[in-house]
């Protein structure tokens, strides 16, 4: 039989592990994340103390910003890569950033509703009185 | 013989779902380590986005109390990202030296991280010092409450990292670069990065967004 078939499969990568690299390439990896890092951080500050731009759309930037950054981190700090190595680290990732989402935008959404149709009381004896 | 069917595809299929392979036996124990590790990270950070969902709701519930636009400085919050983020590289920098077995390399990243980690947490010791003493403390208003349990969560995480960094460094000084000491370094480097990824939240959720309303 062909060797091919039986090829070994390579273990999976530990999160925060690289693939083989020299020490100087993982220097530069963590260098240019923390510039990356640097420079979204320095948007996120002047963006959210500026006159310049539209100012409904700055919590937005704000919120896109950060989660550019946070992806920084995870790529450049965390090394959470795409390859096949790597897959049951992406997927423990994923499930918990739907948990986040499923809380944070659950509570959000109900609780502004709950604001909405439950307006506090002394407005809402001002409104049947 | 059934494998040499499967075997053609191996390009196409680049995690190996359809090959036949033989079974490699438990992963290293650094992965299976790291792994663990790695998924009490996502539950803590599960466990913050609770936090940031109560301050989400009670943002606006001030009680006649400040805002947060009038409490917030944001000249602190930069000091405290950038201290932060640069530790948050010289980790990394003492994890590489730590895989290449460098104690003077080790040691002065370490000692770094540490000394912005404290930089970080007087700062924000004296922010919450300042605000109760002008009478805004967790107990003034419902916003307040879910400000200090939100960012003194985030910083009681920062201190515990502190203590282990420091704990770290007296176990590379009195066991030397042991598998077990690198396993322990590595989830503490997951760790303080995974800190910073909630801080990245803290400031442009709490104090940026706060700040312009």
């Amino acid at each position: 039989m062909s060797d091919q078939t039986h090829m070994q499969v390579e273990h999976d990568i530990a999160p925060g592990d690289e693939e083989q690299h020299s020490v100087g390439e993982r220097i530069i990896g963590y260098v240019v994340g923390l510039g990356l890092a640097l420079l979204l951080t320095a948007l996120s500050f002047f963006i959210a103390g500026t006159d310049l731009v539209w100012q409904p759309s700055i919590p937005v930037a704000l919120i896109v910003l950060a989660i550019a950054q946070m992806g920084v981190h995870l790529v450049f700090f965390l090394h959470i890569t795409t390859g096949p190595d790597n897959t049951n680290n992406v997927l423990a990732l994923a499930f918990g950033l739907l948990v986040v989402f499923l809380v944070v935008g659950g509570t959000v959404w109900i609780m502004g509703h709950l604001n909405q149709n439950m307006p506090p009381m002394d407005q809402f004896i001002r409104m049947h009185s | 013989m059934t494998m040499t069917a499967t075997a053609g595809h191996a390009h196409a299929d680049p995690h190996h779902i359809g090959l036949v392979v033989e079974h490699p036996g438990p992963a290293p124990k650094r992965t299976v380590t790291a792994y663990g590790f790695w998924v009490f990270l996502l539950s803590d950070i599960v466990m913050f986005s609770c936090f940031f969902a109560a301050y989400a709701v009670l943002v606006s519930q001030t009680a006649d109390g400040p805002k947060g636009s009038e409490i917030f400085e944001q000249r602190n919050v930069a000091i405290e990202t950038v201290c932060l983020l640069l530790s948050s590289f010289t980790c990394g920098m003492a994890s590489i030296a730590a895989d290449v077995r460098n104690r003077f390399w080790f040691y002065l990243g370490m000692a770094v991280t540490c000394l912005l980690g404290v930089v970080f947490l007087v700062i924000e010791f004296r922010e919450f010092a300042d605000l109760v003493a002008r009478g805004y403390g967790p107990s003034r208003s419902a916003f307040l409450t879910a400000f200090f349990s939100l960012v003194g969560c985030h910083g009681l995480h920062v201190s515990a990292g502190v203590l282990w960094l420091l704990t770290m460094m007296a176990q590379v000084f009195a066991k030397g670069f042991r598998a077990d000491v690198l396993r322990r370094m590595m989830c503490f480097a997951l760790f303080w990065h995974a800190l910073d990824i909630i801080w990245v939240g803290v400031f442009s959720v709490v104090y940026l967004l706060g700040s312009g309303v």
